[in-house]
């Protein structure tokens, strides 16, 4: 009885966790009735860094600043900027830093290609070990001879032929 | 080659602890300013409640260095820096103005300039902050200094303190004057 409650228990977390959809910081006030510009305004936002929590974007975020940017971004999409005009827009004010994703520039050449040098490092580490583990390998002791084979058969007191 | 093995780890964790070092007791929270060294952004701002001055962009690229200072009410490290801006204000010698940020109820500045005292040359009310987002504000207070020309030259994010108020603010405004 125990156990099937358990199971029904369980059974009703995972139900829990199916409905936990990541909650919306966006208010539906903000939103824009035109449902491709509301689409290009999320697909904005979610790109922007909220300064104020700095590991959200500004669409994740309920702090006032990122309500503030949110309806800004909105405003300059109906005023018909383009997507990188808005976002210039806003890189204008803050900086590169808003960005989630750093663009490819000088100041982050190490950013975007350390991971394929290390990537690249790594393969020829690993090269390297294999090599020499097969020349080892190769070079390793020397099977026995059949005169020493013969004496460890007597030894083990086995006399089984082995070829 | 067995000797670059042992170099090659060294060489690296020396590498990361410089970058550690130089990179410790650095406030991460701080976003370098995209406006440094650009011209201040256009504004026009109304007064507060029962007064006649507001503040413009025009304040502020009069040929003199001057401090603008973002606060508002319901900013607690507000309150606590008033009294270093009250006293960058007597001795820097330059005009402090003041932006008052996103007020709920306009009356509420002035009421907190009744309180604590005013300190500046001119307030302007930015009650939608939109004129605190061309100036790139994220946090209340910050603390800009502008040259003669109207740049922004120096941005102190967060309440200033007195060793800031000593050894960055005014040391930079003295600077700027020449």
């Amino acid at each position: 009885m125990i156990r099937r409650n358990y199971s029904l228990f369980a059974a009703f977390v995972i139900l829990l966790g199916l409905h936990a959809a990541p909650a919306l910081a966006v208010n539906p006030d903000e939103m824009l009735s035109n449902p491709k510009l509301e689409e290009r305004a999320r697909d904005i936002s979610q790109g922007l860094r909220c300064l104020v929590c700095q590991n959200q974007s500004i669409d994740d975020s309920d702090a006032d600043l990122a309500r503030d940017l949110r309806i800004l971004v909105r405003e300059r999409l109906v005023a018909g900027d383009t997507n990188e005009e808005v976002v210039d827009y806003i890189v204008e004010r803050y900086g590169d830093y808003v960005l989630l994703n750093p663009p490819l520039k000088p100041e982050t050449y190490i950013l975007w290609i350390s991971p394929a040098v290390l990537a690249f490092l790594a393969l020829i580490a690993v090269i390297a070990f294999y090599r020499r583990k097969q020349r080892e390998d190769g070079a390793g002791p020397k099977s026995l001879s059949n005169q020493e084979q013969k004496r460890l058969d007597e030894i083990l007191g086995t006399s089984q032929d082995r070829s | 080659m067995r000797f670059w093995i042992a170099v090659i780890p060294l060489v690296l964790f020396a590498a990361l602890a410089g970058v550690f070092l130089t990179n410790i007791g650095k406030d991460t929270s701080v976003v370098p300013s995209a406006l440094l060294g650009k011209p201040a952004p256009d504004f026009q701002l109304p007064p507060l409640p029962g007064r006649d001055r507001g503040l413009s962009r025009a304040d502020i690229s009069k040929g003199e260095v001057s401090v603008l200072n973002v606060f508002a009410s319901w900013c607690i490290p507000c309150r606590a820096e008033h009294p270093l801006i009250k006293r960058l204000a007597r001795e820097a010698d330059v005009p402090v103005y003041g932006l008052n940020y996103k007020e709920k109820d306009p009356q509420d500045g002035v009421n907190w300039l009744d309180e604590l005292g005013d300190p500046y040359a001119a307030v302007g009310m930015d009650l939608s902050g939109r004129t605190g987002i061309d100036f790139g504000v994220y946090g209340v207070p910050e603390t800009f200094i502008i040259d003669g020309t109207g740049q922004i030259r120096y941005k102190h994010v967060g309440p200033i303190s007195n060793q800031v108020l000593e050894e960055v603010l005014l040391p930079k405004i003295a600077e700027l004057k020449g």
